[in-house]
């Protein structure tokens, strides 16, 4: 056909492309640079995003801490007792001797308001750890209150009129003196890690989130790794096929795209109104999340296992091997590395998940650490959450600084899951 | 190209019957070598689909035996029925029986997981298990409790890899994964594999399909060999196989069988229109 048709027009040769190749290979070309622009544009909306929130992060890294002499008098703590001593009294009467001359009540409460609430338990902790500290002066460091934070970081701009500025100009006057004096520092924020909530954003970390996280993540695996596994290999390998078990398919399918609130409802009804479990506490987080997990666990492994080839199927059968010892020794082995990525993503998915938990109250504000996954505790979206909702300055870059941490723990589990999918494929 | 028609689909109902008869009436004759595998009337279904249609046939000890037909005339599904492989496949059903030295395979009281261990097979395509050579040989006695690791699990690796001429390639290298080798040795890891626990039977379903000439030559020595020991079915695509290896051969057509005779005897004067048609390549 091409032939007659360069014989009818009898120029081209038949290497001379014509107008219509060019057409394909112009469209060839628009195709390729819609796919780079699209990439081009998803990564810098990836970029703006992480940008913003790591820019709004940075004032979090670090906090600002003052360094005070404190005198301990004899009387002021009980050596048999040192909990009881009355140390806000006495870290009180330690600023006072810097700034003797602040005397009017109203005068002295603001300046009080430049130093955090924690700094009586830094300082009874370090008595109780020590008491011989009784009746010495030592130095004690500290953080300062939001305000002081934000005066140290520039974030307060102290240009601006009074009415609009949320420090006095006395109380600029005292941060600078205690600047002037050397006891201001701004060490590495570790509390952000460390610390359990707080109401002062100076004080609040995310310990009590990440533990809570913890617990509810293990939970979870616990629960949704082998019923997922064992649902996947019945539904694959033994479920004769049949509308029951068509119809467990396509329900399974679609609980892998059920909003996640609805589970969080779900637990809401089951596990606390109906078992009675403990508000709040990771074990009913896990659960719900482990609800959420399951299918796509059980979507995983069904596809891990589908992508094991029937020789081998045939071959450990061929040699006697029962169903259950093919499967074992030989199909989920070699599924395992799919599995684990599933399992990986899953877990990654319901660290991140918020709503479930916010139904089951684990945005509960709670101030230490749980001892266990029946304490009440916050998870780390809930804990963005609840400092999202939060009104103290510091608390903006602290919840940024949070996301950034969930972040963190994200890449980290997708790296793990490509790491295992690397190191354990196999080829056959 | 298959050009037969519904018409002659029930000529061959009838021819299948004869031929039935035929085959009772040879394997009675050729004394020496008694039935190990007689089976009656088989047929099998795929769901509605019917895809042998009363096979009777009797295949004696020691000697190899091939099946040979066109693509989907139903070989490799009666192969599958002899270790009741097709068990695995949900919508297939047998009916009939077929009987190993006398006992019906397809008795309920039968356990497959002890039938397979005594009707090994070899797959079409090599299929080791993705682990070591050594693993691949012991892991059929290791589940049947007939050797436990150590020096008895050894001898039984090194006896089933001598028999299946595969030893001396790979004594060096028994840990070293089975998927390594080449398509020939991994075909003769397979054949091991299948000797280790110890079977009477061997089924190969197109064991050289996979296979270049040269390992195909080695195999079809080892399967010469092997005669000596086990019984052999071998369903196979080459006439010029089935006329190598084999000492009997049986023709099937569309889910029939057709003629079961002496392998010289079938190539040379086959008593079949269709069977002549078919090894003188007109047709399949």
């Amino acid at each position: 056909m091409s032939d007659t048709a360069t014989q009818g027009t009898g120029r081209r040769a038949w290497y001379e492309p014509d107008a219509k190749l060019k057409r394909r290979h112009a469209a060839d070309r628009r195709l390729r640079a819609y796919g780079v622009a699209a990439i081009v544009f998803a990564l810098a909306m990836l970029m703006t995003l992480v940008g913003t929130i790591a820019i709004t992060a940075v004032p979090a890294v670090t906090q600002t801490v003052v360094t005070l002499n404190v005198e301990v008098p004899e009387g002021a703590v009980d050596a048999s007792d040192p909990r009881g001593g009355s140390y806000q009294k006495i870290l009180n009467e330690s600023v006072a001797r810097i700034f003797p001359e602040v005397d009017t009540p109203r005068e002295i409460r603001e300046l009080r308001q430049l130093f955090s609430n924690g700094g009586q338990y830094a300082l009874r902790d370090k008595v109780v750890a020590d008491t011989s500290l009784i009746g010495r002066t030592f130095e004690i460091t500290f953080p300062l209150s939001d305000i002081g934070d934000q005066l140290h970081k520039g974030v307060i701009d102290r240009d601006l009129p009074r009415e609009q500025r949320r420090v006095s100009d006395e109380q600029i006057g005292w941060y600078d003196r205690l600047v002037e004096q050397g006891r201001i520092s701004a060490p590495l924020n570790w509390g952000l890690i460390f610390n359990a909530d707080s109401r002062f954003p100076e004080l609040a970390g995310l310990w009590g989130a990440l533990v809570g996280s913890f617990y509810a993540l293990l939970i979870c695996f616990l629960v949704s790794f082998p019923v997922g596994i064992a649902a996947a290999v019945y539904l694959e390998e033994f479920a004769p096929k049949n509308r029951f078990t068509d119809l467990i398919e396509v329900n399974i399918n679609n609980l892998a795209a059920v909003p996640s609130i609805v589970f969080g409802l779900l637990g809401l009804a089951v596990f606390l109104n109906f078992f009675g479990m403990p508000r709040s506490a990771p074990i009913v987080g896990g659960l719900v999340l482990s609800l959420m997990t399951l299918p796509t666990i059980i979507i995983a492994t069904r596809a891990a296992l589908k992508a094991v080839p029937p020789s081998i199927r045939e071959a450990a059968i061929g040699v006697g091997a029962s169903r259950m010892q093919t499967v074992g020794h030989h199909v989920l082995p070699l599924a395992m590395p799919g599995i684990l990525t599933g399992t990986i993503i899953g877990l990654a998915q319901a660290l991140g998940e918020t709503a479930p938990l916010l139904l089951i109250g684990m945005n509960a504000f709670i101030t230490a650490a749980p001892d266990s996954m029946f304490n009440p505790s916050t998870a780390l979206p809930t804990q963005i959450y609840i400092w999202a909702d939060s009104p103290e300055r510091g608390f903006t870059s602290r919840t940024s600084a949070a996301i950034i941490v969930l972040l963190a723990f994200l890449v980290c589990m997708n790296a793990i899951a490509i790491y295992m999918r690397k190191r354990f494929e196999r080829r056959w | 190209m298959l050009d037969t028609t519904e018409a002659s689909g029930m000529v061959m109902n009838k021819t299948a019957e004869e031929a039935g008869a035929l085959a009772k009436a040879v394997s009675t004759a050729k004394a020496g070598h008694e039935t190990k595998i007689a089976a009656s009337k088989v047929s099998v279904f795929y769901g509605d689909k019917q895809a042998l249609f009363d096979v009777s046939i009797d295949i004696p000890e020691r000697q190899v035996m091939a099946f040979i037909g066109p693509s989907g005339c139903g070989k490799s599904t009666f192969l599958r029925c002899i270790n009741r492989m097709n068990d695995t496949i949900d919508i297939c059903s047998v009916k009939g029986t077929i009987e190993i030295d006398g006992a019906n395979i397809y008795d309920p009281k039968i356990d497959p997981v002890l039938l397979r261990a005594r009707v090994g097979m070899v797959f079409q395509k090599p299929n080791p298990f993705p682990k070591s050579i050594y693993d691949n040989i012991a892991y059929g006695p290791r589940i049947h409790g007939v050797a436990k690791a150590g020096s008895a699990m050894d001898e039984i690796v090194e006896r089933s890899l001598q028999r299946a001429a595969l030893w001396n390639e790979v004594k060096d290298r028994l840990d070293q994964p089975g998927t390594g080798l080449s398509g020939g040795q991994q075909q003769r890891l397979c054949i091991a594999r299948a000797i280790a626990v110890d079977p009477d039977i061997i089924l190969m379903d197109e064991p050289c399909s996979a296979l270049d000439p040269i390992a195909t030559a080695k195999v079809e020595e080892l399967i010469d060999e092997l005669r000596a020991q086990y019984t052999i079915v071998i369903v196979t695509h080459s006439m010029q196989q089935a006329a190598r290896v084999s000492q009997k051969a049986a023709f099937f057509h569309l889910g029939k069988l057709i003629e079961v005779d002496e392998t010289d005897k079938m190539f040379t004067n086959p008593s079949d229109q269709r069977t002549q048609d078919y090894i003188t390549g007109r047709f399949g």
